[in-house]
This record gives structure tokens, C-alpha cells and sequence, in this order.
């Protein structure tokens, strides 16, 4: 994993330079403000996601990590208008993807592709290989079966799978295979955004590697855009140019990935980054930061003010008054603290 | 797969044999004899050349073999009772009618059902819902009888539209499809409905949406064949439910069916007969759970590996 070292290698400083050469690629989607609330009986409401603001810019990967439970699954499957949104804009090529219809709608369909967690549960049990990555192209393209086979057999090459597995069912297939069956699936249709959601949980430590360097090239060959969703932060830092940490729904630090890692702001991220295994015990006690304790509040009865409070440290009383709003402390680098400044 | 089928059938004896079994002892631990239904004292010889004629005199074990042993040649006898009928000649006769019947109702059964089953789980929690899981309540829990009965007081007595009985016109047939095909639907609208609801929350459906397929393609393509095909399993006890059903539908509506004299055998302790229409009836249904296990196989490519050469995970 070369890659890991080129992201370590950087100098602090050189990491405000890159974010700022990446704001000047095009933003592809943005999200502003976006609230899902689901209803869960006697009139109260979950907040999965909670007034989450975020840019994806062509050709690059944004990272979305938090604990299980903290909305980040939702807020991917909001972004692509898979699940209806309760409140806030998510604007696509400049339009409100709610003002999209026919055509439209369907093109933004194809342009935003998403791939789940479980490669088991996502592919249809009924259907062979050739078929469910075909349909995709269906829906978009009006071609002659042999047309479609041989997209769909250089599609299967493309994430290293041979035409045998063309009419195979999903459960003939391992963990990792299916996964490049998702991939191939998403791909089919030529996308210009892929929502990965938590594409290599699921997935043996030895396939993760395999299916992150096949992201990694399809990056790099096609341009794509990734919002990369998972809770593994290494993979994150290793993958993405810029990572959002989300806690109970909403966003608390967004920056590019040195910033976030390196100079971390956020109480909560530092407790994220402290709980990374380390490979050396030594050093671990010398990052100084605190460990986690006790267990996420119930996203139903969120606690007043910073959601954070109630596991910080440094919580105070006016941490409980409202919610801290997302301050750029630096460059490209946000944080929602009312105290980041007295942490430093 | 082959192999599959072949344990199967070999089963499939096995069982015949114990229903046969079965029965033949137990139809003889009734008190009585057919000439008990006659009510009148015949003199003792007469009785006794009677018991002579049908075997009835022997050991009870002698005669189980010797019934096995006709068995073995399809032979299933002639009635005890109607002297001169076949057994099989009355289930070759009998039965069409019941299979008309069963078969109607099933096929009624099937399409209301499962169309029921889809709107409840479209408008879930909405009025169209309710109304099906009322239905279906109905259903499963009023017995035939009731049904019946109230069926044939209100179109037959009180409306005077349809016939309280008989048979030979398709207006007779009405109230008894009706009735045999409640279970059926009610049976199958929750069914589909669950299925359907369960196979919605799947993330492949989310991976249709993501496709791009319309909402109405990813119900016809992705949600109907995942909720449809699995009811395939629960058809088998559906037809159970026809059979067993069509014993006392048939009686009450004297339709001249299988089940109706079926009834009639048990009452007038007629062995042969009961005996011959128990074992077709259990061949029968010994049969049809037979295919449609094929059948689920056939359909659900998960299945294939289970008892494919491979015998890997089902």
C-alpha cells in the first residue's frame, strides 16, 4: 500500500495548498443542510441525518466515517434520492435534484451510482450475473443482445471476472466476487459518482485491499467521484482526499484528509483517531488524546446542544445551550466545536 | 437432482405404505361391520356367506396380507357395501367431478390471492390493506361449514339466485367454488403480503431503484418474482386445504364427488372403499408435494446447489 505512505509523507502545510488545488476542481453534488427524519411512532422522530452540508467535487473521493448508527449509510442513500429527504437541498450540475422529472431524473439516476455493504443481500437472488449488470444498461441504452453481452463480459473483465461467471447466480459467488459484481453492476452505466457504502466491511481483510485498489483505478481511469462511506479510518485516510466525520447525524469535522488526521479539531475525531490500533504501543501514549467512553445517545432523544456533550471531555454548560455551527477554522477545514480554539 | 427425486419416490412408498397400513387397522377398530348400517337381522347364514364372500371371516393379519398383496397388483376391490362396485371404477368416476371443483376453486384461489396479497402490500397501513387483512382474518378462521351455510341462506333462500344443491349446471357450482376458494385466498393475500413487504426491505430493490428502473419495473421485475415464487412451498398444503375441504363441501351440496362418497364409506363402514379412496387421496397428495418441491427447486437458483452434485450451501 504505497499510497499510504504518500498521504503520511506530506508536510502539514503542503495539505492546505492541496485543498485548495481541489476547490478548484468542479463541484459534481452538493448537499445543504439535509435533514432525514423518520418517524418512529408517537410523534417523535429519528434524526439519521441532521442539517449535514457537504461538496463532491469531480474526480474526487469524500470520506464519510462514524460509528455505526450516526447516518452515514443514510445520508448516501439520501444524497441519491433513494430514500426521500425530509428537508434541505442536495443540488446536482447546479439544479435541486427534487426538480428533476422524467428524462432528467433518469439521467441523474444513471450519472450516481451506489455500492452497498452486503454483496450478499444486494444482488438479486434470481438473477444471473449477466443480467443484473445488463439491466442497468437497459433501462439507459437500446442495445442488440450481443451488444449487451459483450458490455456486459468487458464490464465482469474490468473488475477481474472472467465471462464463466456471466450465468452464474449471486450465491455461486465469494464475498469479494460479488462485490466486483456491485462494481461492475454501478459501472455499467458509465456514472460519474459512486456513493461506496461501506463497500469492504463486509469483505475479508485480504479481499478489502483487492477491491480499494480496484476503486482506486477506475478513479484514476474514469474520473469518478466517490463519497466513501465506512467506519474503518485507515481505509479512509488511505482512500479519500477529503473525509467528513459525522456523530449522531451530523457532520462535526470536514476537511481534506491531512487536515482531519493530522490536525484534527474535534474532541470526537480525536477519540476516533486515539482508538485506531496502533502498531506501536509506545507511541499510541503519546498522542495524549482521550479514549471514548460510555455509549451513542439514542438518535430519537439526541442531547440538547453539541450531540458530543454528553461523551466529551471537555464538555462545559454552554456546550448544552445549542447546536455549534461548522466554523472553517482553517482553509477547507471545518469544525463544529465552540471550544476547538481553547482545545488546540 | 435425479438421485433427489428417486429418494424421493422411494419415500413416497414408504409413506403410502404406512397410511395403508394405518388405515386398514384403524378402519377395523371401528365397532361394527358393514351389514350393521343394513338395521335389519339377516339370518345367520347369510351373514355368515357374506363374511365368507369379502374374506371378512379370516385372521385380521391374514386378510391385512392379503390386501397388501392385491394392492401390489392396483387391485383395490370391490365395495362391501354396493355389492358388483369398484372401488376403482368409483374413484375413476368420482373424482373428476372433485377435480373440477378443487381445480376451480384453486385456480380463483391463486389469482385472487396473490392480487390481494400485492395491493395489501402496496397500500400497507392504508385502507385497502385493512380490508384484505379483514378478509383474510375471515378466511382462516370461519370454517367451511359456516360459510357455507350463510352462503347458501343468503343467495339460495333469502335471493333465490343460485341452487342450495345439486349438480350438473355450472350455477351449481358457484357457491361451493366460492366457499373452497375462501381458504386459498386468505391463505395466500397474507402470504404475498408478507413476502412482499420482506422482499421490499431487501437491498437489491435498493439496487434496482439505483439502476434507474421505474418504480413499476422494479415491482414487476425484482418484487413480484422474489415474493411470488417462494408461495410456491405453501400450494401443496393449499391443495390439502381443497381436499380436505371438498369432503364436507361435497356433502353438503351433494356433489356426486370423490370426497362425498368418501363420507358415505366411512359412515357404512365400507373398508374397500374407504381404503381405496384414503390410499389415492394420500398417493395423490404425496404426488403433488413431490412436484412442487421440483417445482420451488426448479424456480429458486439458491435451492440448485443443495442437492445438486455439489451439495454446497442451500
Amino acid at each position: 500500500m504505497n499510497d499510504f505512505t504518500r498521504n503520511d509523507g506530506r508536510a502539514s502545510d503542503s495539505s492546505r495548498t492541496d485543498a485548495q488545488a481541489a476547490d478548484e476542481r468542479p463541484v459534481l453534488i452538493e448537499a445543504k443542510d439535509l435533514c432525514k427524519y423518520f418517524p418512529v411512532g408517537g410523534g417523535r422522530v429519528l434524526k439519521a441525518v441532521d442539517r449535514v452540508s457537504f461538496v463532491i467535487r469531480s474526480g474526487e473521493t469524500l470520506g464519510l466515517v462514524g460509528e455505526s448508527g450516526c447516518g452515514k449509510s443514510t445520508t448516501g442513500r439520501t444524497l441519491l434520492g433513494l430514500y426521500p429527504r425530509t428537508s434541505g437541498e442536495i443540488r446536482y450540475g447546479g439544479t435541486d435534484i427534487g426538480a428533476l422529472k422524467g428524462r432528467e431524473l433518469k439521467e441523474f439516476r444513471r450519472q450516481c451510482q451506489i455500492i452497498f455493504q452486503d454483496p450478499y443481500s444486494s444482488l438479486d437472488p434470481r438473477m444471473t450475473i449477466a443480467e443484473i449488470v445488463a439491466e442497468g444498461i437497459r433501462v439507459f441504452e437500446k442495445l442488440s443482445k450481443e451488444e449487451i453481452r459483450q458490455r456486459v463480459n468487458s464490464l465482469l473483465a474490468r473488475v477481474g471476472l472472467t465471462e464463466d461467471f456471466a450465468n452464474r447466480f449471486a450465491h455461486e459467488l465469494s464475498g469479494g466476487q460479488r462485490q466486483r459484481v456491485g462494481i461492475a453492476r454501478a459501472l455499467a452505466v458509465s456514472p460519474r459518482l459512486i456513493v461506496c457504502d461501506e463497500p469492504i466491511s463486509a469483505l475479508d481483510v485480504s479481499i478489502q485491499a483487492q477491491i480499494i485498489n480496484l476503486l482506486l483505478e477506475l478513479q484514476r481511469e474514469e474520473g469518478l467521484s466517490y463519497l466513501f462511506i465506512s467506519h474503518d479510518l485507515s481505509m479512509v485516510r488511505h482512500i479519500s482526499d477529503r473525509v467528513g466525520i459525522m456523530y449522531l447525524g451530523s457532520l462535526v469535522e470536514l476537511g481534506s484528509s491531512d487536515q482531519v488526521f493530522r490536525e484534527s479539531l474535534h474532541p470526537y475525531t480525536r477519540a476516533l483517531i486515539a482508538a485506531i490500533p496502533d502498531a506501536d504501543p509506545d507511541a499510541a501514549d503519546t498522542k495524549g488524546h482521550s479514549r471514548l467512553e460510555g455509549e451513542v445517545p439514542s438518535p430519537v432523544d439526541s442531547p440538547s446542544g453539541c450531540r458530543f456533550r454528553t461523551r466529551c471531555p471537555y464538555a462545559q454548560e454552554a456546550c448544552a445551550a445549542d447546536i455549534p455551527p461548522m466554523e472553517e477554522a482553517a482553509p477547507g477545514h471545518f469544525v463544529a466545536c465552540r471550544r476547538w480554539r481553547e482545545l488546540q | 437432482m435425479l438421485k433427489y427425486i428417486l429418494k424421493r419416490i422411494l419415500f413416497m412408498f414408504i409413506a403410502l405404505f404406512f397410511v395403508t397400513t394405518l388405515t386398514f387397522f384403524l378402519m377395523r377398530s371401528i365397532p361394527g361391520d358393514p351389514l350393521a348400517s343394513l338395521a335389519r337381522a339377516l339370518p345367520e347364514q347369510t351373514r355368515l356367506n357374506f363374511y365368507a364372500k369379502y374374506g371378512l371371516d379370516r385372521p385380521l393379519f391374514e386378510q391385512y396380507l392379503i390386501y397388501l398383496k392385491r394392492l401390489l397388483t392396483l387391485d383395490l376391490g370391490e365395495s362391501v357395501v354396493y355389492s358388483g362396485r369398484s372401488v376403482s371404477q368409483t374413484i375413476a368416476q368420482t373424482s373428476p367431478v372433485s377435480g373440477l371443483v378443487g381445480g376451480i376453486a384453486l385456480a380463483i384461489g391463486l389469482v385472487i390471492g396473490v392480487g390481494l396479497g400485492i395491493v395489501a402490500a402496496l397500500f400497507k397501513n392504508r385502507l385497502p390493506d385493512y380490508l384484505v387483512t379483514f378478509l383474510a382474518i375471515i378466511g382462516v378462521t370461519v370454517p367451511v361449514f359456516v360459510l357455507a351455510s350463510l352462503l347458501q341462506y343468503f343467495f339460495s333462500v333469502q335471493l333465490g339466485w343460485l341452487p342450495t344443491s345439486g349438480w350438473g349446471k355450472p350455477k351449481h357450482l358457484v357457491i361451493p367454488v366460492i366457499v373452497l376458494s375462501f381458504g386459498t385466498i386468505a391463505t395466500y393475500a397474507r402470504y404475498i403480503k408478507s413476502s412482499m413487504l420482506d422482499v421490499l426491505n431487501q437491498d437489491y430493490i435498493l439496487t434496482a431503484r439505483a439502476k434507474g428502473l421505474s418504480e413499476g419495473q422494479v415491482i414487476r421485475r425484482h418484487v413480484m418474482r422474489n415474493s411470488i415464487l417462494p408461495a410456491i412451498t405453501i400450494l401443496g398444503g393449499r391443495i390439502v386445504g381443497i381436499f380436505t375441504g371438498s369432503f364436507v363441501i361435497e356433502s353438503m351440496f351433494s356433489i356426486p364427488g370423490i370426497g362425498f362418497y368418501y363420507i358415505s364409506s366411512i359412515n357404512s363402514n365400507d373398508y374397500s372403499m374407504t381404503m381405496g379412496t384414503t390410499i389415492f387421496y394420500a398417493a395423490l397428495f404425496v404426488v403433488i408435494q413431490l412436484i412442487v418441491d421440483i417445482a420451488y427447486v426448479l424456480v429458486d437458483p439458491r435451492i440448485r446447489l443443495s442437492v445438486g452434485e455439489k451439495g454446497g450451501r442451500a
